[in-house]
């Protein structure tokens, strides 16, 4: 099991355990973390999911692809730490991943 | 339900069955409707048919429709569209269902948000997860200039002849109205995040064109504030690389995409059970004779949100819709593949 913390932007951190396989929005919502909607259910295609990934963290989940860039035009305060994390794969490499919920989403 | 007097005048459009929503399980229910002879009209307030399929993942592939092991949210559509050719259904695009109340003789009649008005003996809401809406910044403040200063939609040109206009998006309807209102405004900024743009590639070509020429500023940054005084806009902040800019305007233009709401359907007097409509599962109906609720809109126990299930909740609701229309009618059950009477209704005989 790979361990992901969801920091609020109040500062509360919430950590789960997250499968590998399983995407990162997957994990989210059966532990139900506040802040990420994910209205598409994983589709790339609400930007509900947006999270920023934490400074140290950011080579290892890799860079959106253009599907995902695309889509992040409908995201608020976007920046380059955004993704949108139904996009991002549970790997063992991932064990102890931050994210942070941004204070808004659309 | 409130009973209403007949409306006056020109008189509403006559049909047996209004259908509320053009998404996947509004189309198929005018083939199941069709066969049973109803004749149909289709309101969705999008700008074309397929719901949440065309408009939120027209190029993904589904993989669970039966029979077609892998379809697109278009194609689905677009199937379906032949698939009901034959029963001609009348569509009205772009217009929202406002108002629905049953009449003295216990049909219905509604209301466009265009003023348009339908006579039906019965209704099928196939709403999915209500009205498309254009999505809000969350920026603080932005309700109270809605309609004066921050516009998401364009209803006439005019009203933007001589503004500072500011347009924020990155996709056609950003281009679109970028190219429109540029020859009217005093002075037109276009806002987006990246230096990339989504829409089609002739509109991103004459938008830089417009910017080349000076007659478009073209910013590359997000939103972070509004100012204004008494409903009217008058900064927007704007966070770019190189800091927070205020830019002074008149209108603003936000363009990021549409979501669902449940929008008018909360005020027809039907129950609801958190923003969806309880019905039974035999007939689908609601809690008022006639009105019948198909797909994403409808929860019963053990209900699945599947464009399987919605075809299903169709084939079943006309056979009720039918017992309405055509009170005497003896009912006959009947397969497409040999009915004679049913091949002749799809113009295959
Ligand atoms: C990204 C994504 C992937 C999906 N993948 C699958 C899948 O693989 N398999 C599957 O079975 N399902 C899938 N779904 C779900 C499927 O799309 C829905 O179940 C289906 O679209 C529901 O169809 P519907 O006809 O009930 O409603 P919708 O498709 O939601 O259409 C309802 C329409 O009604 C209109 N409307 C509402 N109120 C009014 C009004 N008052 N006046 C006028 N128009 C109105 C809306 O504008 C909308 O166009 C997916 C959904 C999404 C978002
Ligand atoms: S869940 Fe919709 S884009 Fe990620």
């Amino acid at each position: 099991m790979v361990k992901i913390t969801f920091i609020q932007p109040d500062g509360t951190a919430q950590t789960v355990t997250a499968e590998e396989g399983l995407t990162v929005m997957e994990a989210a919502k059966m532990a139900d973390v506040p802040g990420i909607d994910a209205e598409c259910g994983g589709a790339c295609a609400c930007a509900t999911c947006h999270v920023y990934v934490d400074a140290g963290w950011r080579e290892k989940t890799g860079a959106p692809s253009d599907m995902e860039e695309d889509m992040l035009d409908f995201a608020f305060d976007v920046r380059e730490e955004s993704r949108l994390c139904c996009q991002i794969k549970v790997t063992a490499a991932l064990d102890g991943l931050v994210l942070r919920v941004p204070a808004k989403q659309f | 339900m409130n009973a209403v007097e007949p409306a006056a005048g020109a008189g509403p459009i006559e049909t047996d069955v209004v259908i509320i929503g053009a998404g996947p399980c509004g189309l198929f229910a005018v083939f199941e409707l069709g066969l049973l002879d109803l004749k149909c009209h289709v309101v969705d307030i999008l700008g074309k048919p397929g719901g949440q399929c065309s408009e939120l993942y027209p190029e993904k592939p589904i993989y669970d429709v039966p029979a077609l092991p892998i379809v697109t949210g278009q194609e689905l559509t677009d199937r379906l569209l032949e698939q009901i050719k034959p029963f001609n259904p009348v569509f009205h695009f772009g217009e929202r269902i406002d108002a629905l109340a049953r009449e003295p003789d216990g049909r219905f009649i509604m209301t466009t948000d265009d003023a348009k008005q339908f006579r039906a003996k019965v209704v099928v809401i196939a709403a999915g997860g209500g009205s498309f809406t254009p999505k809000r910044p969350p920026l603080d403040g932005i309700e109270a200039y809605e309609g004066t200063s921050v516009f998401y939609s364009v209803r006439r040109m005019e009203d933007f002849r001589g503004k500072d206009v500011l347009v924020v998006g990155g996709g056609d309807s950003a281009l679109d109205w970028t190219l429109n209102l540029q020859p009217l405004a005093r002075s037109l900024t276009l806002l987006h995040r990246r230096d990339d743009f989504r829409g089609a590639p002739h509109s991103v070509n004459e938008m830089r064109r417009l910017v080349d020429e000076g007659k478009v500023r073209l910013m590359i940054g997000q939103m972070t504030g509004l100012d204004g005084d008494a409903g009217t806009l008058q900064t927007v902040t704007v966070k770019t690389a190189g800091g927070e800019e205020k830019i002074v305007i008149d209108a603003m233009l936000p363009f990021f995409g549409l979501t669902m709401k449940l929008g008018p359907i909360a005020d027809w007097g039907i129950n609801l059970n958190e923003n969806l409509i309880p019905v039974d599962t035999e007939k689908f109906e609601t809690s008022e004779k006639g009105i019948f609720a198909i797909g994403d809109i409808n929860t019963y126990p053990g209900k699945l949100k599947l464009i399987l299930s919605g075809f299903h909740e169709a084939a079943l609701m006309a056979q009720a819709a039918q017992k309405i229309v055509y009170p005497d009618k003896k009912v006959v059950f009947q397969y497409t593949t040999s009915s004679s009477s049913l091949q002749k209704k799809l113009g295959v005989k």
